[in-house]
């Protein structure tokens, strides 16, 4: 077939593939982290909550939509073992025990909601509770700590650096939660919410600047990046979200402080691209030219994807939008 | 210490193991669903809205775990066989990357309106989201099929050498996706799953119509039961024998294309013609137990038999011994095993649903006792026959972990330990054993608590069927 022979010589319109899959990969862990971000902050501002309408309230919110949020990870693993499959089983292999930890949180957060509701005494009920806010924080932490050390090409599983970027991701994603909650909640439990969603910016903001801090000053291989324009942009771009959304918070603008939040997710992973470029594994000193995968399956994922992933917003509008607004009081999680 | 290649294959058989029955549990309950959702929406009888939510439930609590443990397969392959993914990531990560695009945010969005939307949406999106679920469901098994059926019978690649490592390159897509197993294995996948769950709806169903009508309980809902039951035997009646008749031209398949596996099924050592189909078989000695060979079997055997299967008619053909290969054999006991169980329990399902037809026919199908207990003991067996299946498959190609390519010794990421790869294995198989109890427990309180009463149910209209009409549509 000539068609065929041509998709595997040249790059779809002489594009730069090779980037452009590793500006994807990172669109996606973004959504990811964007979207399931709400829920895992939701779980873990659940822990806050003593009044049992309020936690039925707080799974309410979260119910229709954590599924469909978590593939976009899923999306995320198949996208980075398709266009760099070696980088893929370098890093998976090597942060072997971290990557089942992260599947055990998760694990947890997924099934909390799910067997919460499936008895009505107080015991089934604390447990899974527990589960919910559990997983709910061990996940965004130790998928914190796994990107970290994935950025400075660690070879161990706990680094300092990977410590202070979890707990920056953890942080990150309650101020996630707390806008989102700004949406689908009312009254008294809105209003602390804000409070708590406030506070976090705050930390959040604290802790990005520690943990870039600590990059700057553990790993000299790095500091040359930090002088790049983007990389300054970046970070006072970080500042002024955050400004933004403790202004928007406290004038109870929530659609604006859950659009900062949004900005504010791929803010950070537009830095860690950034800062981790031309590398896609720096450990095994892997560049992206050197791992993505031949011109041939290049061109026919590229074509897939970029048909596929517009379809996928689709379905996550027609989602969201048939549950927009706040949970009516009556709902519960099923 | 278990050595790290052992580890990692005992933990991936366990994970596929125990991953398997959620999605066989999501596509077989997906056409299930769609047509109670769309009959719920045509005929308003509150039959249907009590199944569709009764199923819903079932399914969404099979989804949750089936997400869960699909997530931990699909990292799998980079933690515990990181040179597999190396050398053949850029054929193989392909399919998983589409089957999360294209299926698995299809029923993952959707089942968001599916389960808490039904007086959010209009009835025209809540139809069309019961399909998109289902839609879903099979899309991932496409591409998930795709992926596997190509380590069977890969082909459309070439193999060279980069940095010191063997690489697959794809050389003709069409060639490698579409590959000579995928629609054999398709199908029978498919129409295994509706079959599984159709058992297990007959076996539910038969539970509480056995109690009512047999034992005489005051059963709520009956008709519900009864619905289900008669829908179940439908499905199975004709899910049943295509997968039998579909399963002979499969295993021919795999007689022509892998070779050492149709041999290690029938557990043929040396090449012969004439070969005996053996029904059951024993070998004679106690230390070939696991290692059974035809020359020392004791068993009953059907002359023949397993070369006209090999041949498609023709017992005098000649079927290749596993001595004449230059690689080592699959472990021929379990695959010789896991072969004859999964037959048999297709014959099994084919006679139950004909039993189950005849008592209907002669409208007796609520009173044939023993019929209901047949129906609850095989509730599980699709299930059964769906694992042994895998195991045929995916035990039969061992040494390969890509047919003829790549062994799976080979495969296994160099720089796991033996102690990470036990410490995880023995993580898994603690914690697999709780989550099947769990799920266990879960599905077996929705089973006792039934579907929602009448007077829960959301649509108001629901009151204005008369009586006489439910009935009628039994």
């Amino acid at each position: 077939m000539t068609n065929v022979g041509t998709l595997a010589t040249k790059p779809l319109f002489g594009l730069p593939l090779a980037e452009l899959w590793f500006a994807l990969l990172f669109f996606i862990f973004g959504m990811f982290l964007f979207l399931d971000g709400f829920d895992f902050g939701v779980g873990v501002l659940f822990a806050t909550r003593t009044d049992d309408h309020e936690k039925e309230q707080l799974l309410a919110a979260v119910g229709p939509f954590w599924d469909g949020n978590e593939v976009w990870l899923v999306v995320f693993g198949g996208a980075l073992f398709a266009a760099f499959p070696s980088a893929y089983a370098n890093l998976f292999s090597r942060y072997y025990l971290l990557m089942f930890a992260i599947l055990a949180a998760l694990g947890l957060r997924g099934l909390a909601p799910e067997m919460y509701e499936e008895r009505e005494d107080d015991h089934w009920k604390t447990l899974w509770g527990y589960a919910f806010v559990i997983g709910s924080t061990g996940t965004p932490f130790l998928l914190g700590l796994f990107v970290m050390n994935w950025l400075v090409g660690a070879t161990g599983l706990i680094t300092p650096v990977g410590v202070l970027g979890g707990v920056t991701v953890l942080v990150l994603t309650i101020v996630d939660g707390a806008a989102f909650l700004g949406l689908k909640t009312r009254g008294r439990l809105r209003d602390e919410m804000r409070k708590y969603g406030v506070r976090a910016a705050v930390g959040y903001l604290g802790g990005a600047v520690i943990t870039l801090g600590a990059i700057y000053v553990t790993e000299p291989g790095l500091r040359s990046s930090f002088r790049s324009p983007l990389i300054v942009a970046l970070v006072m771009l970080t500042a002024t979200l955050t400004g933004i959304y403790v202004v928007a918070l406290r004038r109870r603008r929530y659609y604006a402080a859950f659009a900062a939040t949004a900005a504010l997710v791929f803010g950070l992973v537009g830095l860690v691209a950034t800062l981790l470029f031309p590398f896609v594994d720096r450990t095994a000193g892997l560049t992206i030219r050197e791992a993505i995968i031949s011109t041939l399956p290049l061109n026919l994922m590229s074509i897939m994807a970029s048909v596929l992933l517009p379809i996928v917003l689709v379905y996550f509008v027609v989602l969201y939008s048939a549950f927009s607004g706040p949970i009516d009081m009556e709902e519960t999680y099923q | 210490m278990i050595d790290p290649v052992l580890a990692s294959r005992l933990q991936f058989a366990l994970t596929t193991i125990v991953h398997i029955i959620f999605p066989v549990m999501s596509m077989g309950l997906a056409p299930f669903l769609i047509y109670f959702t769309w009959k719920e929406i045509r005929t308003k009888q509150p039959v249907y809205e009590q199944l569709r939510r009764f199923w819903t439930r079932i399914f969404a609590v099979s989804f949750v775990v089936g997400t869960v443990t699909g997530l931990v397969l699909e990292f799998e392959f980079g933690t515990n066989f990181a040179a597999f993914s190396t050398t053949a990531g850029e054929l193989f990560g392909g399919p998983l990357a589409l089957e999360g695009m294209m299926a698995f945010m299809l029923e993952a969005t959707f089942l968001g309106i599916f389960v808490f939307g039904r007086d959010r949406v209009s009835d025209r999106l809540y139809f069309l989201s019961s399909i998109a679920v289902g839609l879903g469901t099979w899309l991932s098994a496409v591409w998930i099929l795709i992926a596997n059926s190509w380590m069977q019978t890969p082909r459309g690649f070439e193999i060279v050498v980069e940095n010191g490592q063997r690489i697959v390159k794809l050389t003709d897509p069409l060639a490698a996706y579409l590959n000579p197993r995928f629609p054999y294995m398709f199908i029978h996948m498919q129409n295994a799953a509706v079959e599984s769950v159709a058992l297990f709806m007959a076996g539910v169903a038969a539970y509480y119509v056995f109690r009512h009508h047999v034992w005489g309980y005051p059963i709520e809902h009956i008709d519900v039961w009864e619905k289900t039951l008669k829908i179940a035997l439908v499905v199975l009646l004709i899910t049943a024998p295509l997968q039998v008749i579909q399963g002979d031209e499969y295993a021919r398949h795999v007689s022509e294309t892998q070779p050492q596996k149709f041999a290690a099924m029938e557990a043929v050592w040396e090449t012969d013609s004439y070969v005996p189909e053996y029904i059951v078989a024993f070998p004679t000695d106690v230390n070939d137990l696991l290692n059974p060979r035809t020359k020392d079997l004791f068993g009953i055997g059907i002359p023949g038999g397993a070369s006209w299967l090999a041949s498609g008619g023709n017992p005098q053909a000649t079927i290749r011994g596993l001595d004449s290969f230059s690689t080592k054999a699959p472990p021929v006991a379990i695959v010789f095993w896991a072969f004859r169980i999964m037959v048999a329990l297709g014959f099994w399902f084919i006679l139950l649903a004909v039993w189950g037809a005849y008592r209907w026919w002669r409208g007796e199908l609520f009173e044939d006792d023993l019929l209901h207990k047949a129906l609850m003991a095989s509730s599980l067996l699709g299930f059964l026959a769906v694992e042994v299946g895998w195991i045929v498959t995916e035990v039969g190609r061992q040494p390969w972990v890509i047919q003829g390519v790549m062994k799976t010794s080979a495969g296994v990421s160099p720089s796991l330990t033996g102690a990470e790869a036990t410490f995880t294995l023995l993580g898994f198989v603690t914690g697999y054993i709780l989550l099947l109890g769990l799920y266990t427990y879960v599905i077996g309180r929705i089973i006792r608590a039934g579907p929602p009463s009448r007077d829960e149910l959301t649509q108001s209209n629901a009151a204005h069927v008369p009586e006489s009409e439910v009935m009628s549509s039994d």
